[in-house]
């Protein structure tokens, strides 16, 4: 049976065991559990094609995804829905209306593959498959003229994507 | 010969009835000819014995959890708007107008949300620190919270605040309406810098990709000297567990830096050489140029100021004295100085800026005004050590009206005859 004291020598000694200063004087308890390398998830897309799954799909199979699961919201050609424009627009606008499409302003072709794994279709995201995304990705980027009808996209094919947009894009940040 | 008469100290500071903002300090008002009666005549309160109806019995119980006063339930937030077919996907306003301090209640803090509120049980969340680390870790809530804790008031700007202003006409909202994607609060958490040293930061790391727990999963990348610097993963929001639609239990909070960067409901950190380029930070929170071109990772929010009494909506009661008042930040650092002009910009006078200033946090400015009756213009300029507020017309002339983030123009009030008070570009 441990005594009052006993307790606190106790706690005492695991905290001079495991308390490490960070560079800033301020001693941390360091609870960070290990994350075990089956445990490390991430879905970023990187601009570099990194992070993108295996699988593939093209604008033909996309253009059902895209009825069944984006139309009611974007629209039946990606230009007159409710909710965001995802076609057409001027590449580089300057005025409005601002037409902020893949098109015309998206720099990275594998930020759409990101966006929709993430986040889309709005109600139920997380629902397509690996080759849902790609063939809706190859649909949208076909609708906005960047890709042929005809092309399947898989990880290494959307990364040599360019979209038209690019160049216009900088930033006082070094970057790679 | 007539003797010089000596410098009136409670002349007035600029044109169109500005008084000195040390009015009150020097108790000029009495010699301004302006009465101070007290608020209660001695004589008929000892005479007076009735009771008011809530002096007749006792009042209610004892609570759980207070609310504000049913007389004020008009005070909510305002300008909610979600995007079609949704509920939660859009934002809602501070009513600057309402409140006075620099601290925002947090039930009337701004929101701006992609996929609605998740609600998260605090034992379910994990965070993950990985990437370019020696040893990726994890971490429950409840090992945060054993953490070593910082308290610092911060406010926190939508970088979409104000845009309504660079519309081709001035929009009839209030404060608020315009300029409420800006909040302060006391937050309370651990500095990212201690989880990264814990994990241990590859050489080749430079910047780290936040994501939120949200159903969009929402995220950004952060310059990893951000993080190292003053980069909070706040627990706590004015004293209390974070309310869930500011990301509880756990949100980072970056100082000075665009709101959407500060990602709610966090449940990773990825440390990494480059940027991920998601959506967030391409297709939108851009700054496009008049010129065609767009900037990426343009953090902080610029300096900025506006009058929140009296402004937009509401309605003066006849000429005589008002105190102006309004906030001011910036996202480089403490406010420095804040100007105020009734005469649309000809003349200014220096505003009290009430201590204590703190960095990267909202600053009350304060001026007695006395109106004459007759229709002007009100505005508020303010700066930080380097940057000065501009004017509508020169933001406008630099970066267009496309652009959308960061707009931090001045703005300006019309008070017309009747004291009617309107949104007005000058």
């Amino acid at each position: 049976m441990f005594t009052s004291r006993g307790l606190v020598a106790t706690a005492f000694a695991l905290v001079s065991l495991n308390a490490v200063s960070d560079p800033k004087g301020v001693e941390t308890p360091r609870l960070g559990q290990q994350l075990e390398p089956q445990e490390v998830h991430s879905i970023t897309v990187w601009p570099d094609g990194k992070g993108l799954p295996p699988g593939s799909g093209n604008a033909v199979t996309g253009q059902k995804v895209y009825a069944q699961q984006c139309q009611a919201c974007h629209g039946l050609s990606g230009k007159d829905g409710i909710n965001d424009t995802l076609v057409g627009g001027q590449v580089a606008p300057t005025s409005l209306p601002k037409l902020r499409t893949v098109g015309s302003y998206w720099p990275y072709a594998t930020s759409l593959f990101d966006y929709v794994r993430r986040a889309m279709p709005y109600r139920t995201p997380g629902s397509l498959s690996d080759d849902e995304v790609y063939a809706v990705v190859a649909y949208l980027l076909f609708k906005n003229g960047v890709i042929e009808e005809d092309l399947t996209l898989n990880a290494a094919q959307l990364s040599k994507v360019n979209l038209p947009n690019r160049q216009r894009f900088y930033s006082e940040y070094e970057l790679p | 010969m007539a003797k010089k008469q000596p410098a009136n100290p409670i002349a007035n500071s600029a044109g169109n009835g500005l008084l000195d903002r040390r009015l009150f300090l020097t108790g000029g008002l009495a010699s301004l000819g302006i009465a101070l009666s007290p608020v209660v005549n001695a004589s008929e309160s000892t005479i007076n014995r009735a009771r008011k109806p809530w002096m007749q019995s006792p009042g209610r119980a004892l609570g759980d959890y207070g609310q504000p006063s049913q007389h004020e339930a008009a005070v909510v937030r305002e300008g909610r708007t979600s995007q079609v077919g949704t509920l939660g996907s859009g934002a809602s306003r501070t009513p600057l107008q309402d409140l006075q301090g620099t601290i925002t209640p947090s039930g009337l803090h701004f929101e701006r949300h992609h996929s609605g509120i998740p609600d998260i049980h605090p034992e379910q969340l994990q965070l993950s620190v990985q990437g370019l680390v020696k040893q990726p870790l994890k971490f429950s809530l409840n090992d945060l919270a054993r953490y070593p804790l910082t308290t610092k008031t911060y406010f926190l700007e939508c970088s979409g605040n104000s845009a309504v202003n660079l519309g081709p006409n001035p929009a009839l909202l209030t404060c608020g309406g315009i300029h409420g994607l800006v909040s302060a609060s006391e937050w309370t958490g651990v500095p990212v810098s201690y989880l990264l040293d814990e994990a241990g930061i590859d050489s080749k790391a430079k910047w780290v990709v936040a994501e939120g727990a949200d159903a969009a999963r929402m995220n950004r990348s952060i310059p990893l000297d951000k993080m190292l610097d003053d980069a909070l993963l706040a627990l706590y929001q004015n004293g209390e567990r974070l309310r869930p639609e500011q990301g509880y239990p756990v949100r980072l909070l970056l100082p000075g830096y665009e709101g959407n960067t500060s990602v709610k409901w966090l449940h990773r950190l990825e440390v990494s050489a480059q940027p991920a380029m998601s959506r967030q930070e391409t297709s939108k929170y851009t700054d496009l140029n008049l010129d065609g071109r767009a900037e990426m990772f343009t953090f902080e929010m610029g300096v900025k100021s506006a009058i929140t009494s009296p402004s937009g909506n509401q309605q003066l009661t006849g000429k005589g004295y008002y105190e102006i008042s309004g906030l001011a930040w910036s996202g480089y650092g403490p406010v420095r100085k804040v100007d105020v002009s009734a005469d649309g910009g000809k003349t200014w006078a220096a505003a009290q800026l009430e201590e204590p200033i703190l960095d990267k946090s909202l600053t009350r400015f304060r001026i007695p005004w006395h109106w004459d009756g007759t229709p002007c213009t009100l505005l508020s300029r303010a700066a930080d050590a380097q940057n000065h507020q501009p004017t509508r017309a020169q933001y406008t002339k630099a970066k267009g009206t496309s652009g959308f983030y960061h707009y931090n123009a001045m703005q300006a009030w019309r008070i017309e005859a009747d004291g009617g008070i309107h949104n007005v570009y000058v």
